[in-house]
């Protein structure tokens, strides 16, 4: 035998597929699926108030002029709350946010919006989560940054913390 | 499915804030209960087949198809998450308006990229998938074609 280390191949090859699978394991791939609805322009809607007292969205009145925020949300999605005081933030800041509530009842946004504030100009009822897929959205929450002429410009997902929130007023300034 | 809706998302950043939301989620149970799911009855289209048994053959069939966005790894043929019932619902009302199943997978591509189909096209990201055999094959018919000849040299003694 004059090249026995050959031997040894079969259980480097295995040693190295154990070690990728150990650091796939570890180290779990992101499951995010972003949108590709991006540079689009706002898919078409029209969406009744979701809850008494705050009026309803229509796609349309996402193109006046002025960049601004679509809040993809719900009464019943608990990272939501913990986001309520970074929209207040933006609000604060100037930003016109507008929200989009996830089949969600009435009752239980007037709840939320008592419970955790009001930042929302607008708030359209989605029942059957159609807006939501037209977007190309997959959780709650999720911030859509639109420009003036009602162009998606970006897509953030999950919940918008405290040190994103001057960064998002700044994006939103550039686009004016 | 764990404890939890996973279309929910949680800050991918650590910090602070993500420890203040997972005290928010730990403690929300013991506020107020059951507000972790929707209490939206399923859309009219999730759970309900269409009249016409051609067009939910074809319905069926891109549902069998498209992948659901929370539940990952499941048709939305096969999921009950509430996001792959309003799917379906997009899916079926989208049929029996006439559209065709091509039209509607376009149209949903375009939203979430090749990712929601399981049979994504040809592509750069998928050609070592589908050429992977072919190479594999053509690489063992050289060893094998050059072990055969080396076997047919042996004769004359020299060995590579």
């Amino acid at each position: 035998m004059k090249n026995r280390w050959v031997l040894f191949v079969p259980l480097a090859i295995m040693g190295l597929l154990f070690g990728a699978f150990i650091y796939r394991l570890m180290t779990p791939p992101d499951t995010l699926i972003q949108s590709q609805w991006i540079d689009k322009p706002m898919p078409l809607f029209d969406l009744p108030p979701a809850t008494a007292g705050v009026a309803g969205l229509k796609s349309s009145q996402l193109a006046d002029g002025r960049p601004r925020l679509v809040n993809v949300f719900a009464s019943w999605c608990i990272p939501c709350r913990a986001e309520a005081p970074q929209l207040e933030a933006l609000k604060a800041a100037g930003v016109p946010i507008d929200g989009i509530a996830i089949r969600d009842r009435p009752e239980d946004v007037a709840m939320f919006l008592r419970e955790y504030g009001n930042p929302f100009d607008r708030i359209g009822a989605d029942m059957q989560s159609s807006v939501q897929i037209a977007l190309g959205s997959s959780g709650v929450p999720e911030t859509f940054l639109i420009d003036g002429k009602g162009i998606i410009r970006e897509q953030i997902q999950g919940v918008i913390l405290a040190d994103q929130v001057p960064e998002i007023v700044a994006k939103l300034e550039a686009m004016k | 499915m764990s404890g939890l809706p996973n279309s929910i998302r949680f800050p991918a950043k650590a910090g602070i804030q993500s420890v203040v939301t997972l005290a928010l989620v730990l403690a929300a149970p013991l506020a107020i209960p059951a507000t972790a799911q929707d209490r939206l009855p399923p859309a009219p289209y999730a759970y309900q087949q269409l009249k016409d048994p051609a067009q939910e053959a074809r319905a069926k069939a891109l549902m069998e198809e498209l992948r659901c966005l929370v539940c990952q790894g499941q048709s939305i043929a096969d999921s009950d998450a509430p996001l792959a019932g309003d799917m379906r619902h997009e899916v079926r009302s989208k049929i029996a308006a006439g559209e065709s199943p091509a039209e509607i997978k376009t149209w949903l591509v375009a939203r979430y990229g090749n990712w929601v189909s399981y049979d994504p096209p040809f592509d750069g990201a998928t050609a070592l998938l589908w050429l992977g055999p072919l190479l594999f094959l053509a690489l063992g018919g050289w060893l094998a074609f050059g072990r055969f000849r080396r076997g047919a040299n042996d004769d004359e003694g020299g060995e590579a």
